[in-house]
């Protein structure tokens, strides 16, 4: 991060130049919002019953990640990610161009940690029979798990991913913690654009939802989806959120640079900010988005994408801000694309910055009453992001002037 | 140009707390006097079996006790053991009221194997699936297992304790990841998003599983008698870096911030430099070119050419590759001058502290500033004549430094070097 000139604070333009989505509905920006505007859903309520999961939608993978090598490396979340990354920046119109890829940021906001459950369930069996001796778990590691799992484990690993595979290596960092990372992902790559201290940044994240081991943590806090899918405002009899599968990725940079270089924007990202409420009270989650909506900058009118995940209180809490904003028509992306946690804010960015370029607001999810028909064109889209436990972040995309 | 500001107008960013704890102990005191007298932190491992292991070393910090036992909260008590001490040295906003933002880098939190064990016996058969144990995880049973292992935790529980400010960042750039922490916050400080922020860097991970994951991948040094002398860094007969524990933590500050309320002033991180390395997934491009240019970049930020840098804080892991990769990369930058400038490691005594080293490492760096005495690279008897660095043979030497380059060259190509200084260069 050089910088040469007194930066001014916060004063850059940034733009959203370019969209990668890889999810359950589809691929790429057509097939998205082709299935939002039919309602189309994509969940399994039998493969991990009594959970409900949106699998991914499979694609060829060979196009984004053309060395058999390089997909052997990963496991399925950091596949669906550099997959999504390379949309992102076909999007841009960055494929290739070594000059810019090469001093291109990235902030990942990313999970993990998928397991290999065959050699768990094994060990624990063996462990259950009484077949132990002190070393047993030691051994059955050094021999069952295959060496380069652990690179497909760790959360910087997307981004190191992304940077093999598709060529960016300016700054790469990579943010974990849940629905916030994704917030605070694009506003730290946000700051450090709007101040001077970077040009272009890669933002997104990913998830695979069709994983045991990760039902087992949320099943820790009851926190699981059950039985039969429900949107996400319909959910009374038994909150929760559904796993979801996605990559999102959006390349942002500065007026400036996509000026000079040509560049065709989706949408102006204007602000993001987060908190973290200690939500030791009822109606701290609301008051903080409150607080929140009143930092994002002038609203007028327009539209609502939120990630809201069905656990509560928190889907509650946010519901009571919303119904203070009556005006806008909201879109929960938690009921069409499950819960992605860390690619939900993303995903949301990605949804609002296209909705703009499209000028319409995709069809409401559900027939909850909640969601709204929107005929006007949206020029101003608030993006919600309220962690199922902890995190609150919001974002203001608008069109450009 | 104002004290405040540094030759390109922006914030100068000092460092105003200090707190780190490693196997050698807690606290910088205890650290510095055993980092001087070339002692090492490395044991053999008593935390758990070994048999079946091909390194049984490493540099555990067992004197913190943690019970209930999980990495994850030994990671957490050690964050906070550092934290503490740093925001006490800064004397800076009051009790649980940190003015600033929380960086914190940290192992990507996960279930671990006491966890998974517990949840097997709950089930109480002895031919399940991974169905069966999904059964038994609702309920209310394990609700602190939720909160526990979700990536978030640690950050949440240090910016909860520690009153920080905003949204707190959990992050990981492997290796690097401590360095990163702190660049971060310098630079929320150089565009005016905060006055202050808190940055943590923690790792408590040894483990079985990290340890087998490690080995599997063929990095560890398997120098496991004595233990003491596994880490090797710049050596000919080096083998691998042996994993530790411990964590570091800085209070950051603008110049003008802390001067104003008259803050003791420890030293200045004067420029941070990045580049990520897109040519393997654990191994360094073999041209050098994101070493050298992340090197290069840290230079830029700082304003300064190699010949001001008086010393260089390897990131020295004692692996085959880094280290060679290290000397061609530090060798590219500072050309002839490269014999003459002290590199040494301190991984050679505290191990590599992995999330937490970049953190770690900067506060040895800052204490080298503050001593003038440079801390040694220990177990040098064999040097390799491919990489012929001043290594601070074995023995601390007293120097005049002014200005400091700290490395970390992390797994997945994450690069980051970071400049410290005592004055505003």
């Amino acid at each position: 991060m050089t910088e040469t000139a007194s930066p001014k604070m916060g004063s850059a333009e940034v733009w959203i130049t370019g969209i990668g989505l890889a999810t359950s509905l589809g691929e790429g920006l057509e097939a998205n919002w082709d299935a939002l505007n039919q309602r189309r859903i994509n969940v399994d309520e039998k493969a991990f019953a009594p959970y409900v999961v949106h699998p991914f939608a499979p694609v060829n993978l060979d196009t984004q990640i053309p060395k058999k090598g390089d997909q052997r490396q990963m496991e399925a979340w950091q596949r669906i990610g550099t997959y999504a990354a390379g949309l992102a920046l076909d999007s841009a119109g960055l494929k290739g161009n070594k000059e810019i890829l090469g001093r291109m940021d990235m902030i990942v906001a990313a999970g993990g940690g998928e397991r290999d459950i065959s050699v768990d369930t094994n060990v624990l069996n063996a462990e259950a029979k009484g077949n132990a001796g002190p070393g047993f778990l030691n051994e059955r590691l050094m021999n069952d798990l295959r060496p380069t799992l652990f690179l497909a484990q760790l959360s910087n690993l997307l981004a190191g991913n992304i940077a093999i595979v598709h060529g960016v290596t300016g700054s790469s960092r990579t943010f974990m913690g849940e629905e916030v990372a994704g917030v605070d992902a694009a506003r730290v790559a946000l700051a450090r654009i709007a101040a001077g201290q970077s040009d272009i940044a890669l933002i997104g994240g990913s998830q695979n939802g069709e994983r045991k081991d990760l039902l087992v943590l949320y099943e820790f806090g009851d926190f699981n989806l059950k039985d039969k899918f429900a949107p996400v405002w319909a959910r009374e009899r038994h909150a929760g959120f559904a796993l979801g599968s996605a990559g999102a990725f959006l390349v942002i940079e500065s007026k400036a640079h996509a000026t000079a270089r040509g560049a065709k924007p989706f949408a102006r990202l204007t602000s993001v900010v987060a908190d973290f409420s200690r939500r030791k009270h009822p109606g701290d989650v609301t008051s903080t988005l409150e607080n929140l909506w009143s930092k994002l900058g002038k609203i007028d009118a327009g539209a609502i994408i939120t990630g809201a995940s069905g656990a509560e209180p928190a889907t509650s809490e946010e519901r009571a801000f919303l119904t203070k904003h009556p005006g806008f028509a909201v879109r929960a992306t938690g009921t069409s694309f499950g819960h992605t946690m860390e690619t939900q804010f993303p995903l949301g960015l990605a949804l609002a910055a296209l909705s703009i370029s499209r000028g319409a607001l995709f069809a409401p999810g559900d027939s909850s009453g909640v969601e709204i028909e929107m005929s006007e064109t949206p020029t101003q889209i608030v993006v919600i992001g309220t962690g199922h436990w902890r995190g609150e972040g919001m974002a203001l995309v608008e069109a450009i002037k | 140009m104002t004290a405040a500001q540094d030759k390109f107008g922006r914030p100068v960013v000092v460092v105003t707390g200090m707190g780190v704890v490693t196997s050698l102990g807690a606290g910088k005191t205890d650290n510095w006097a055993k980092l001087t007298a070339g002692e090492s932190g490395i044991r053999t491992i008593t935390r758990f079996p070994t048999e079946g292991l091909k390194t049984t070393m490493a540099g555990t910090v067992d004197f913190v006790p943690v019970e209930p036992f999980s990495s994850t909260d030994l990671s957490e008590r050690l964050g906070d053991l550092a934290a503490e001490e740093a925001v006490t040295q800064a004397s800076i906003g009051s009790k649980g009221d940190f003015p600033g933002p929380l960086f914190l880098a940290v192992a990507p939190v996960e279930i671990e194997w006491p966890q998974r064990q517990e949840l097997a016996r709950v089930v109480g058969t002895t031919d399940f699936s991974y169905d069966d144990l999904l059964r038994v995880c609702g309920g209310g049973k394990f609700t602190r297992y939720h909160q526990r292992f979700l990536f978030g935790s640690v950050a949440d529980y240090l910016a909860e304790k520690y009153g920080t400010k905003g949204s707190p960042i959990s992050l990981s750039t492997a290796c690097a990841s401590g360095a990163t922490a702190i660049q971060l916050g310098v630079e929320a400080i150089r565009r005016g998003e905060a006055s202050a922020t808190l940055c943590v860097a923690t790792d408590g991970s040894v483990n079985p599983e990290a340890l087998v994951r490690f080995s599997l991948l063929s990095a560890l040094s398997t120098h496991n008698d004595p233990p003491q002398q596994a880490v090797r860094p710049f050596s000919k007969n080096r083998d691998g870096f042996v994993m530790a524990e411990g964590a570091g933590a800085l209070v950051l500050e603008s110049y003008e911030a802390a001067a104003a309320r008259g803050a003791k002033i420890l030293g200045i991180v004067a420029g941070c430099g990045e580049l990520a390395d897109s040519f393997h997934r654990t191994r360094s491009s073999p041209d050098g070119k994101p070493i050298i240019g992340c090197v290069r970049n840290a230079l830029a930020d700082a304003g300064l050419a190699p010949e001001q840098i008086d010393y260089i804080n390897a990131h020295g892991t004692g692996t085959p590759e880094n280290d060679k990769m290290e000397y061609l990369g530090i060798s590219s930058v500072f050309g002839e001058r490269t014999s003459q400038v002290p590199v040494s490691s301190n991984k050679s005594m505290v191990g590599h502290t992995l999330s937490a080293a970049g953190a770690v490492e900067a506060i040895f760096s800052l204490l080298t500033l503050e001593h003038q005495r440079i801390p040694p690279t220990i177990n040098y008897e064999v040097p390799d004549p491919a990489i012929p660095f001043d290594v601070v043979p074995n023995k601390a030497r007293d120097a005049r430094v002014t200005a400091v380059m700290s490395n970390s060259f992390g797994f997945g190509g994450q690069n980051a070097s970071l400049i410290l200084t005592c004055e505003p260069v």
